[in-house]
């Protein structure tokens, strides 16, 4: 075999093979460093938020009791050996699982519309105004850090308790979420079409309609799915405070302890999430294949 | 007549475009030749003021260009439509749409966001697809042409603007020879036979002589040259283009290898 590669003596390869050594030695003691500090910051942490271990194993018994009834009609007897019993509230569960995923449906859809406007008034390529993107990006950022349930418990007390309160939440969160990300997708978008546009004398909405949705609608609408899947959640969780839907049956049975009905309704919403997830991924990949060729 | 007056765009301190000063009669073909970074694109992107100049004033028929803002300004672009090098189509839509990007100013926007052309709008933009030879391409997305075929699209959008001046920024840059000549050819045509002035920067001398009935050369932003093809004597387009000489030049000036030296093809 021929020696295509020749290596040099020693007195010349050694230098270079020490100086490699050592950059890798200080990358390596770098990383190393990071890990202490980040086990030190859990330690910390764990002690500030006052974790205690003992109290975990304790109580655990209470925790697996717990689940130990809800799965117990009252008669006593386990939950799957009467399934009509078990789920004597279907028709009523059913509706309020319907009313809670239109919840989010509605809620979604005016929030991503909202998010749109949004993105596209905070886009640095399509609005020239620092001041104009500067206030839009902060209105988004409270939209987006207040948490739903925060949104909702405010509506409640200013709209009453229904459903009402619980579009305006999930709205305004999904707002603020959606519109970051869409004004990073536009803020990424090929300039040359919105160029194309203006030149022929287009107006500034007349770009934004063909220069720019062209090209960002697909993902909009798969971050859109995306967020919608996590609202049929979250409009379960706030129906808790009173904004309508399932998470309002759902708090009274746990507060009245009927647990057959906590494990039925749990059960529900986890089959309908399963659901609509598993609908929405496969749109989402249509969506993206659609993207790639035609 | 278009009059350029002073015309300055500065990037920072360094000045794209300094004191350019031309007047171009109506109906002419114009040729914008000079090296990249001589300010070419800077000066035709001005012109439809897709960039704002820093100083100096751009005059269309005793109209100042260069003070129109709102539905003036996009009347004005309307009238002086721009073709690009890289086409700037929206390739996600069809060919059609493209075109039609062309009527936004004759359309009002809740129209046309809906894409509710009017039939005469369509015939228009049929027919200027038709002209160009690619009528049977109206259905197809335009990021799925070539490039010669979405040049050709480009100047059928220009075409419907129903403009009077045509600017064209490196038109034939990212095309091979035979489309080249296809897309200059359409230029030329509609040249001749509507009268519209165009203005076309051009990275090739031989395109350039052939086409165009006159030369307008541009250096570091400023203007060096101006008059008819055959005023430019090799000597001073070498002055112009400087390393780039070679390589803009006539084919045909250049040395051609005698057949001995080239290796026999067995
Ligand atoms: N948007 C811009 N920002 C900063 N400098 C620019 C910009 N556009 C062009 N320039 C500079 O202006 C000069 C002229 O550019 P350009 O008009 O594109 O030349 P040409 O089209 O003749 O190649 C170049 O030096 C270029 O770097
Ligand atoms: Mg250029």
């Amino acid at each position: 075999m021929t020696q295509t590669l020749a290596v040099p003596p020693d007195h010349q390869i050694d230098p270079l093979l020490r100086a490699y050594a050592q950059s890798v030695a200080a990358r390596r003691r770098t990383i190393a460093f990071g890990a202490v500090l980040l086990l030190a910051a859990v330690a910390l942490s764990w002690i500030g938020a006052e974790i205690d271990l003992a109290t975990f194993w304790t109580k655990l018994g209470n925790f697996t009791s717990y689940f130990d009834r809800l799965l117990q009609l009252d008669t006593g007897a386990r939950v799957w050996t009467d399934p009509v019993y078990w789920f004597w509230g279907l028709r009523r569960w059913s509706l309020q699982l319907l009313q809670t995923v239109l919840i989010a449906y509605v809620g979604t859809a005016t929030g991503a519309t909202l998010g749109v406007i949004g993105g596209v008034l905070t886009s640095r390529n399509l609005v020239r105004s620092a001041a104009l993107r500067f206030l839009v990006l902060r209105v988004l950022e409270f939209c987006r850090t207040v948490p739903d349930i925060v949104f909702a418990l405010i509506f409640v007390v200013a709209f009453g308790i229904g459903a009402l309160p619980g579009v305006l939440a999930i709205a305004l969160h999904t707002t603020g979420t959606l519109g970051k990300l869409f004004g990073e997708v536009i803020e990424n978008i090929d300039m040359k079409p919105v160029e194309g546009v203006a030149g022929t004398g287009g107006s500034w909405l007349a770009q934004v309609r063909f220069g720019v949705m062209p090209q960002v609608l697909s993902n909009i609408a798969s971050y859109t799915l995306l967020r919608f899947e996590i609202n049929v959640r979250g409009a379960a969780v706030i129906g808790i405070v009173g904004a309508g839907g399932i998470g309002q049956e759902l708090i009274v049975a746990i507060r009245k302890f009927y647990y057959s009905d906590v494990s039925a309704i749990l059960l529900m919403l986890l089959v309908c999430v399963m659901l609509l997830d598993a609908g929405s991924e496969r749109l989402r990949h249509r969506l993206l294949a659609m993207e790639t060729g035609r | 007549m278009l009059a350029v007056e002073s015309l300055t765009k500065t990037f920072g301190k360094s000045a794209a475009v300094a004191g350019l000063t031309v007047s171009i009669p109506r109906g002419q073909f114009v040729g914008v030749i000079g090296r990249s970074g001589a300010g070419k694109s800077t000066f035709l992107r001005m012109l439809n003021r897709l960039a704002e100049p820093s100083a100096g004033r751009i005059v269309w028929d005793g109209v100042d260009v260069t003070a129109l803002s709102g539905v003036k300004l996009r009347d004005w672009r309307r009238r002086c439509a721009m073709i690009f090098q890289q086409f700037n189509l929206i390739g996600r839509l069809d060919v059609l749409d493209n075109v039609l990007m062309g009527r936004l100013t004759h359309t009002p926007l809740w129209r046309s966001a809906a894409k509710m052309w009017s039939r005469e709008d369509r015939a228009i933009a049929l027919a200027a697809l038709d002209q160009m030879d690619i009528a049977q391409l109206a259905t197809q997305r335009a990021d799925q042409l070539s490039g010669g075929q979405q040049q050709r699209v480009a100047i059928c959008r220009a075409l419907v603007q129903e403009p009077e001046i045509v600017l064209a920024d490196e038109p034939v840059a990212s095309l091979d020879p035979r489309n080249s000549k296809i897309v200059m050819d359409a230029l030329l045509r509609i040249n001749r036979s509507f009268g519209l002035t165009v203005l076309c920067n051009l990275h090739s001398l031989d395109l350039a002589r052939t086409y165009c009935d006159r030369l307008v050369g541009m250096a570091a932003g400023r203007l060096v040259f101006d008059g008819a093809p055959e005023a430019l004597t090799d000597e001073v387009a070498r002055e112009l283009y400087g390393l780039e000489a070679g390589e803009v030049m006539d084919a045909g000036h250049a040395p051609v290898p005698a057949a001995a030296a080239l290796p026999a093809v067995a």
